[in-house]
């Protein structure tokens, strides 16, 4: 019997797969830091009322703006463009910086290289913000450890809008699995 | 710290759907709609740019549809699904997807013969060459690859040689030269194999057959894995501007969840072989007994199986869960829960007594379709892989006096015994 390893399946879940299984070989059970499993994903996402997000783009092809469209129509959260190089970001201001928010946001979304990371985490600490959730295709894991170490709640390789969408419905409308099985009514 | 992964059974009930939270309608609703009202004007800009889900028009999605995707991806341990209108129509969407004029496919010989004409007759005339592998060995499919090649596609079981793919060795082949292996797994189901875990990056379905399972309706899935790289030079598609979404990039936009968006928002937009709600809704429903089903199917075809090879009349049988099968070993590490109930036998004395014997059924049902509740046999050389020629028709197992059976879920004893007496009628004449 070999050891079991935490295993994020393509539905979101995270389960224990046997490490010699050809699943968790195929999977990315290779990592060894594993962010919130689902439920704890949704905890966070119920939990926010304000999400900013850094390294916002105001071009409209860009997946921050898709991100930030998301957000502002099919959320309720309080939504904050932070980018020291544009004004305004689909009708809304643009913010330079963190420090320069209005309120201190529930989560931090990044879209930043990996190599910025750490520098937006000691950004995020300064802020006095709980949550950093860095996007899909990101990928730093001794930045995540970093920011774990510092008291926050690190998400990493994920994205905000598919993670909302999974548990409020819309990523289901496009045929993907949410993993999501329930016999209350869906969450709006 | 880890999350509830709910068993095949619930998923394949459950998976899907969540009760709507406008009506809390228990049973999936079958949303009969061709269209669906935006918000506002915002609201239609950024469900037609892709910036946010929203139902749209049928043609690219709609929320029946879309839960018997979601539970397809989810029996199949896939990211997600596009459902269609046919098997055919998703393993084309696949192709058109992956595929342009110069292009080359690597395929198994002993594909079903509407998949060999698409890819040798109709995908030819659009410039692209199919090399069809006539040997089930990976090294032969590794031989066939060239700079062109876009993909690897085979069937987990083929049909009617029996033939298993060897599933692993071939997503091993694809990877080292840095195109998908993409699984038709039809008679397979996810029940009995489900090949994204052994490799494979994107598994396409005949629903019309052992997912819908009663034999009432058409229709065809689409799932991949999320794994597969797309952002390479193989396919540079997914890494340039979109200008009908706005200068969009696939990969850089939506990452993982590119390859079926992209099938989505382009094939299905584009070829249009969408899969109706009320399809659906039926399709669903079915495979929420796929596990009893097949778990029947497989017995049945064992047992069948095993009385055909034991009949005198009987010279052989092509099921890979009898040991005199090639693929015998094969169908224990992918199928150990059976070799599928699709298969075929030749009769003693040729085409002709293989013909009587249709002929004198009275259970078995003389239709072209396979994976229906009830028993169902045929002629394949002169009926379902007519279009083939002789060598096609020798290079895909299927030999002139080779008689189909797909082995329904009815007492087992009772399709032995129609067997029987149409074998009797059939020896007699």
């Amino acid at each position: 019997m070999s050891e079991l390893v935490a295993t994020q399946l393509q539905n979101g879940l995270t389960c224990s797969l046997p490490s010699d299984s050809p699943l968790a070989k195929l999977l990315k059970s290779q990592r060894t830091w594993v962010g919130p499993d689902a439920k704890t994903r949704l905890n966070i996402l119920r939990a926010a009322k304000s999400v900013a997000i850094v390294g916002a783009s105001p071009n409209p092809a860009r997946s921050s703006y898709f991100v930030g469209t998301y957000l502002l129509q099919s959320s309720n959260y309080r939504v904050y463009f932070v980018n020291p190089n544009a004004d305004e970001i689909l009708g809304h201001k643009a913010y330079p910086d963190l420090a320069s928010l209005p309120e201190v946001p529930d989560i931090v979304d990044v879209f930043r290289k990996a190599s910025d990371i750490p520098s937006v985490i000691d950004d995020v600490l300064a802020s006095g913000a709980r949550t950093v959730w860095v996007q899909l295709g990101i990928w730093n894991e001794e930045a995540a450890r970093y920011g774990e170490e510092q008291g926050l709640t690190v998400v990493m390789d994920r994205c905000i809008k598919v993670e909302h969408a999974r548990f409020h419905g819309g990523l289901n409308l496009f045929g993907f699995d949410t993993g999501q099985i329930s016999s209350k009514k869906q969450l709006v | 710290m880890a999350d509830r992964e709910y068993g095949f059974r619930t998923r394949a009930i459950h998976a899907g759907n969540i009760p709507d939270s406008a009506t809390g309608a228990r049973a999936l609703p079958i949303y009969q709609s061709t269209a669906f009202v935006f918000d506002d004007t915002s609201d239609a800009a950024a469900r037609f740019a892709l910036q946010k889900y929203g139902n749209i028009y049928s043609r690219l999605a709609n929320p029946t549809v879309a839960s018997f995707e979601e539970r397809v991806a989810s029996l199949e341990g896939g990211l997600g699904a596009v459902a269609t209108a046919s098997g055919l129509s998703a393993q084309y969407i696949t192709f058109a997807s992956l595929v342009g004029s110069g292009d080359h496919i690597v395929a198994s010989a002993n594909l079903y013969g509407g998949s060999i004409t698409q890819l040798d007759v109709t995908l030819r005339r659009f410039g692209v060459e199919t090399t069809f592998v006539q040997s089930a060995n990976a090294e032969d499919y590794a031989a066939a690859i060239t700079d062109e090649t876009k993909l690897i596609f085979a069937e987990t079981i083929a049909n009617p040689s029996g033939e298993i793919a060897d599933i692993e060795a071939l997503a091993d082949v694809a990877h080292a030269h840095g195109i998908p292996l993409v699984i038709d797994s039809t008679i397979a189901t996810p029940y009995l194999n489900r090949p994204i875990e052994w490799g494979a990056d994107i598994v396409t379905h005949s629903a019309t057959k052992f997912l819908g399972g009663h034999g009432t309706t058409l229709g065809g899935v689409v799932v991949e894995s999320g794994r597969f790289d797309w952002h390479t030079d193989k396919f540079p598609l997914f890494g340039q501007k979109v200008p009908s979404y706005g200068g969009l990039e696939w990969t850089g936009n939506f990452g993982e969840y590119a390859f079926l968006t992209r099938l989505r928002a382009e094939q299905l937009r584009d070829i249009g072989p969408a899969l109706s709600a009320t399809a659906a809704a039926t399709l669903a429903q079915g495979v929420e007994t796929l596990s009893y089903r097949m778990q029947a199917h497989v017995d049945n075809a064992r047992i069948v199986a095993t009385w055909l090879q034991q009949d005198p009349r009987i010279e052989a049988v092509y099921w890979a869960g009898l040991d005199s099968h090639p693929h015998h070993a094969r169908a224990e590490k992918y199928l150990p829960k059976g070799a599928g109930s699709v298969f075929s036998f030749v009769v003693k004395g040729g085409r002709a007594v293989g013909q009587k014997l249709i002929e004198s059924v009275n259970l078995a049902s003389h239709v072209a379709n396979i994976g229906d509740t009830k028993t169902l046999i045929i002629h394949p050389a002169s009926t379902t892989h007519a279009q083939l020629t002789e060598q096609q028709l020798l290079d895909a197992g299927v030999l002139p006096g080779v008689v189909r059976l797909s082995v329904g879920i009815e007492d087992a004893d009772d399709i032995i015994y129609d067997l029987d007496q149409a074998l009797a009628q059939a020896v007699e004449a």
